[in-house]
């Protein structure tokens, strides 16, 4: 009667795909969600778009490379829409109180995250993705100038959202709904300590040590280096790929952690709004 | 020989201000329907919880369809299936594609055909492609039954399977369950304050209190036990009586 195409570790492709099309199925189902998708980005790329239009004839910095508040503005959605893409398909078994449903079948934790990561690619890409081809018609800018190195930073950035979004996760399962807004909010306390629109070295020495742990740093320097020096910066490449690693398994832990604590305290069949 | 479909020994549940299940233990036999009863907080939810995995036990040994839990619960998940009125299916999705869903978590085969014919049995086809959360509560507890017999179980756990149904849908759904069990030779536990239901469908009762089992044994042992009209008043004697004038089965 049953069939399952094993992964090794005892897991099956198709049960990683069940979860997928679950998820696949909430946003079909809801276009303000898939609009939500779009909205952000969108109305980012637009706001700042014009802001770099005036900061061109106005600012040496934008002279120098008009691309680089774009450029920045739209490699942050991919971290952050990376975290909030996990969270909110992690949340949305949280409001349907479908953990005890799903945590008696024989889907696996490690699937269930897989499916949730694989959404948050398919989430990012839909949001980013168009607000990239806006920007090539409205200020005949196209991120994809930067080349192969594009590849490399939206890859570092979605694992760092990843791991920030699994720890959320984590956090949510352990203190209930009440943590939920953490998933809105918890990405932006990076913003400012990320060097995103401005370099590290603007921030104050002390910070500027934090700042260089985080592999979003390495991403917006690195960035900046190929349009204002032309430089690819593969020594930035190579720590953020490691720190990324070393978040993915602290926020991984979180989550497994938190879901072994739920499971001894009976939370799983009681979660939800 | 088969080993019983659940064998518990000293299950004990203790959360940091109350003991949930103290020290229980029992065995349920293959292809009978038991009944767990118990007034609310006496640990039934928390003893089924422990059955599915869902919830860790402070100790305590816990067999199911031959397999520990504890250590190889993906060996047996898929052998068994879970039923509650208080645990809906999505709602935004629809009947089918939550069915859908199940069908490739438990990795069956022939998924659409499978479901077409739980539809058919169940009577659930008119709404397949209507969203779970529109449904009546008889509907929706039909949809959840499709869910729970989707993998075929061996063994079937049921939260009080017609809370909150009318008496005449509460009464197809227990003909259902009478007649799927006696087709499959599928083992049910059910937690149920129906005591009419019990009576009708259970062979065996776990009576529960304060996390203990105070007594057992097939319905009417029980009534003549406790010298009593039927069930109910069996249950009320039971959970109106102070815990140390009854003395725990043993």
């Amino acid at each position: 009667m049953s069939r399952a195409r094993s992964i090794g570790a005892d897991g099956s492709l198709g049960r990683i795909w069940a979860m997928l099309l679950r998820y696949l199925y909430l946003l079909r189902s809801s276009w303000p969600r898939a609009l939500e998708l779009l909205y952000w980005p969108t109305l980012q790329m637009l706001i700042w778009g014009f802001m770099s239009q005036f900061l061109y004839v106005n600012s040496n910095y934008v002279f120098r490379a008009f691309g680089v508040l774009l450029a920045a503005v739209m490699l942050w959605d991919v971290l952050f829409r990376g975290q909030l893409g996990l969270s909110i398909s992690f949340l949305e078994e949280m409001w349907a109180r479908n953990l005890g449903h799903l945590f008696v079948t024989p889907l696996r934790p490690f699937e269930w995250v897989l499916a949730l990561l694989s959404m948050s690619l398919i989430r990012v890409l839909i949001g980013v993705v168009p607000a990239a081809l806006l920007a090539i018609v409205l200020y005949h800018y196209s991120i994809f100038s930067l080349g192969l190195p594009l590849i490399a930073f939206f890859a570092v950035l979605l694992a760092m959202g990843w791991a920030l979004g699994l720890a959320i996760c984590g956090l949510i399962l352990r203190h209930g709904m009440g943590a939920e807004s953490l998933a809105w909010l918890a990405v932006f306390t990076l913003s400012p300590i990320s060097a995103v629109y401005y370099p590290v070295s603007i921030l104050p020495h002390w910070l500027q040590h934090v700042s260089w742990a985080l592999p979003s740093t390495y991403v917006f320097e690195g960035m900046r280096a190929l349009l204002f020096q032309k430089a690819f910066r593969a020594d930035y490449l190579s720590i953020a790929g490691a720190l990324d690693l070393v978040l993915l398994a602290l926020g991984a832990s979180a989550f497994f952690l938190a879901l072994r604590d739920a499971r001894q305290r009976g939370a799983l069949l009681q979660m939800g709004e | 020989m088969l080993a019983p479909s659940i064998e518990v020994k000293d299950l004990v549940k203790r959360y940091p201000t109350a003991t949930a299940v103290d020290g229980i233990s029992f065995t349920v036999a293959r292809g009978v329907i038991t009944a767990l009863l118990g007034g609310n907080g006496a640990g039934k939810t928390t003893t089924l919880s422990i059955l599915l995995g869902l919830l860790l036990p402070t100790s305590g040994n816990v067999r199911v369809l031959g397999e520990d839990i504890l250590r190889h619960r993906y060996r047996v998940l898929p052998r068994m299936n879970f039923s509650s009125p208080f645990v809906d299916l999505p709602h935004r999705l629809t009947v089918r594609q939550n069915l859908l869903i199940y069908a490739r978590l438990y990795a069956l085969r022939s998924r659409r055909e499978r479901i077409a014919a739980l539809a058919e049995d169940l009577q659930i086809g008119a709404f397949l492609d209507r969203p779970a959360g529109k449904l009546s509560a008889g509907q929706k507890t039909r949809v959840a039954l499709a869910k729970a017999l989707l993998n075929e179980p061996e063994l079937l756990l049921l939260d009080e399977p017609t809370a909150s149904l009318d008496p005449d849908t509460g009464d197809w759904v227990r003909s259902y369950l009478e007649a799927w069990q006696a087709r499959t030779g599928a083992t049910i536990l059910m937690a149920s304050h129906n005591m009419a239901e019990v009576e009708r469908m259970c062979s065996n009762v776990l009576m529960m209190k304060t996390g203990k089992i105070v007594d057992r044994g097939s319905p009417q042992a029980l009534i003549d036990r406790y010298g009593r009209a039927n069930l109910e008043e069996v249950f009320l004697h039971i959970v109106r009586t102070r815990e140390l004038e009854l003395e725990p089965w043993s």
